[in-house]
């Protein structure tokens, strides 16, 4: 399948970026480096007990591999994100979890808008998340609905079940069609594989449909090696047996590795940069025409992004603007009655300069 | 010293041992489990698998129309085990809702809640209950609190939750499904483990009191030394040598869960401890922790009497 992006310097190889996010404990950082083969991220420090405990929220970290996928060479960015739900309150991860994807679009948005482009600049958009669900074996939690729906919006996600030799296969099945029936029933555009009927060839239907069907990825990572009939194989040792990562039965390891390194690279880069991109800067754009007016017009996704603290300033906002109109009506009412009161002073004292007339008159008869 | 008298002739006094033992045996033991974990940790089967039966169904969310829970919810089944002559009543309190949601603040506050209510009630009852009748025990008399299988440390949430329960209750911490892990990654994941709570104090079940004897010093010594206990569970049976037992069957073996190896059996042992050994230790504790609370509130109580 051709790759988009050719016209960079071939030595360079192709630039791609994926971003993993999972809850500490669910594999990503062994899968990681099981997908570049060596040891690109270091696992979870493991420091004294003083420190373990402490939440220190979330870090996003990226770092950089070079790596050949069937002769074509791709400059990978793998952005890590350790501390994600870990703590007890998640609702900051995810803001900048969004931020960071927000400001790669930002730079670039920045950069294309410049008269003098800077021809080194580095394109940091995020192609793909992989999204690590834990294999509770049930179905999705309120956490990774949540992370799913907010994310999909900006990136292409792709759910993964890490550390799937938890669940037997056949509870891995019913897993699988429970966590998709449930991105379904709460309407998450993941990134599905699609393919076009109509235009799309026989050959490229099918593996779309198969790599759709694998859904959500099911992976085992090691970094260790061990050897079976004189070959070293990456594998995980229990006493009962040995799961291979490289092996189809085992994991879908290989084939999420091939789909996002090899055959759907160039859907993933095309649909970031040509849709998911190109509507952000829309948005973006449009926002900034019409300021105010767009507050009201905010999407839903949006809406769900915005931080508690911002709610806090819409509500203090609204506050003050009730104790104004509440000013104004007592203003309002003051004068009312100051005006009143004038025409009731005015009155009396017409009133008594009758009176006085009155009597002057009576005392001038009386004589 | 009092000295020993030897009648001169049979009195029969030497059934009432058998007189309490008939009694016992006919009352039956009470013994009420709390189960703490997030959703899928395999609280349910656990339970099942211990007890052999299929005594709870896993609260977690099954369909995509079954809402998320916003709360911790507490849900207790009563069962009747009878095994060999012995009853035993049992109490299971599940806690779904537990860690599931994004922010997760508050969430043990219905746990401790429940927990500390049930010994209110129970003072209450025997305070003003005729002495010889027979309360209804509902107080928890061990908490199963159950941590991920993630092979790094306790996370936050556990420290806090664990901290807070240990101070009402026996807690007994459990890695769930710990046949993710391999057997080097379960051994440094436990010492891990281990070293935190110590540094955060969390007492844990057993602790030993001064009236032990050597005996019983000796088997909490030997069942702290595995705390926490990796277990894995199974309501499915297999074959495995010609024999059937229950495990669980995946592409590249079969983990027997009745295999010390595979999973730690000891936790049955320490369920049966502590119900029959170590619970009128625990009993007087506990009343005596809540008599002196009651007596810091000497109003509002005999309101309520």
């Amino acid at each position: 399948m051709p790759i988009t992006g050719r016209r960079r310097n071939k030595v360079k190889g192709v630039q791609f970026t994926i971003m993993v996010v999972g809850a500490s404990g669910t594999g990503r950082t062994t899968f990681v480096n099981t997908l570049c083969e060596s040891d690109v991220l270091s696992h979870k420090e493991i420091d004294s007990p003083e420190t373990a405990h402490v939440e220190e929220g979330i870090k996003i970290k990226p770092a950089n591999v070079e790596l050949e996928e069937d002769g074509i060479r791709i400059a990978l960015t793998v952005v890590d994100t350790p501390g994600f739900g870990d703590s007890i309150d998640n609702e900051f991860a995810f803001q900048e979890i969004m931020h960071y994807i927000e400001r790669q679009y930002d730079d670039i948005l920045a950069e294309q808008s410049r008269i003098k482009r800077n021809p080194r600049f580095k394109d940091n958009r995020v192609h793909a998340l992989l999204y690590f669900i834990p294999p509770s074996g049930h179905a999705l939690r309120e956490m990774d609905i949540e992370l799913m729906r907010r994310l999909s919006p900006c990136v292409n996600v792709i759910p993964v079940i890490g550390k799937a030799d938890s669940v037997t296969p056949k509870e891995l099945k019913a897993f699988k069609k429970r966590i998709m029936e449930d991105i379904d029933h709460y309407d998450i555009p993941i990134y599905n594989f699609p393919y076009d009927v109509e235009e799309d060839d026989e050959d490229t239907i099918q593996e779309n449909m198969e790599l759709r069907s694998l859904l959500p990825f099911a992976v085992v990572g090691s970094e260790e090696e061990v050897e079976i009939d004189g070959e070293p194989v990456r594998a995980r040792i229990y006493p009962w047996g040995v799961v291979e990562v490289d092996n189809p039965h085992h994991s879908d390891f290989v084939r999420l590795r091939g789909a996002i390194l090899g055959s759907h690279l160039g859907d993933l880069k095309t649909l970031t940069e040509d849709v998911l991109y190109e509507t952000y800067r829309t948005e973006k754009l449009s926002r900034a025409v019409n300021a105010d007016h767009r507050d009201s017009q905010l999407l839903p996704e949006d809406l769900a992004s915005q931080s508690v603290r911002l709610k806090e300033e819409q509500l203090r906002r609204e506050e003050e603007k009730h104790a104004f109109q509440l000013r104004e009506i007592e203003l309002r009412m003051q004068r009312e009655i100051n005006e009143k009161r004038q025409q009731l002073m005015a009155k009396e004292a017409a009133l008594r300069n009758l009176e006085t007339r009155m009597t002057a008159q009576d005392s001038q008869t009386s004589y | 010293m009092t000295e020993e008298i030897r009648a001169q002739s049979y009195v029969g006094f030497d059934s009432i041992t058998q007189q309490i033992e008939h009694k016992l045996l006919k009352r039956g033991f009470q013994f009420n489990v709390i189960l703490v974990g997030q959703t899928g940790l395999g609280k349910s089967t656990l339970i099942n698998t211990i007890f052999a039966s299929h005594l709870m169904d896993s609260k977690g969310r099954f369909t995509a129309d079954e809402p998320v829970r916003q709360t911790t919810e507490i849900q207790a089944v009563s069962h009747v085990i009878v095994e060999n002559g012995v009853k035993l009543r049992l109490n299971i309190v599940d806690t779904p809702g537990f860690a599931d949601q994004v922010n997760n603040e508050g969430c043990w506050d219905p746990i401790i809640k429940y927990i500390k209510d049930q010994h209110s009630a129970y003072l209450r009852k025997e305070l003003t209950a005729m002495r010889d009748r027979y309360i209804q025990d509902t107080r928890i008399h061990c908490c199963l609190y159950f941590i991920s299988p993630t092979g790094h440390s306790l996370r936050p949430i556990d420290v806090i939750v664990m901290k807070k329960l240990s101070e009402v209750v026996n807690v007994v911490p459990v890695i769930a499904k710990a046949d993710s892990l391999t057997l080097e990654e379960r051994e440094n994941f436990k010492a891990r483990i281990r070293e935190e709570l110590i540094y955060h104090n969390i007492r844990l079940y057993p602790f030993d009191t001064d009236e032990d004897e050597e005996e019983e010093i000796q088997l909490n010594e030997s069942i702290r030394e595995v705390v926490p206990f990796a277990v894995v569970g199974s309501e499915n049976n297999v074959i495995i040598d010609g024999k059937s037992v229950r495990g669980r069957k995946t592409r590249w073996g079969v983990v027997n869960v009745e295999d010390p190896n595979h999973c730690e059996t000891h936790l049955q042992d320490l369920i049966e401890t502590t119900a029959q050994i170590h619970y009128e230790a625990f009993r007087s504790k506990q009343l005596l922790a809540l008599k002196e609370g009651v007596n810091a509130r000497p109003a509002a109580n005999t309101a309520q009497q």
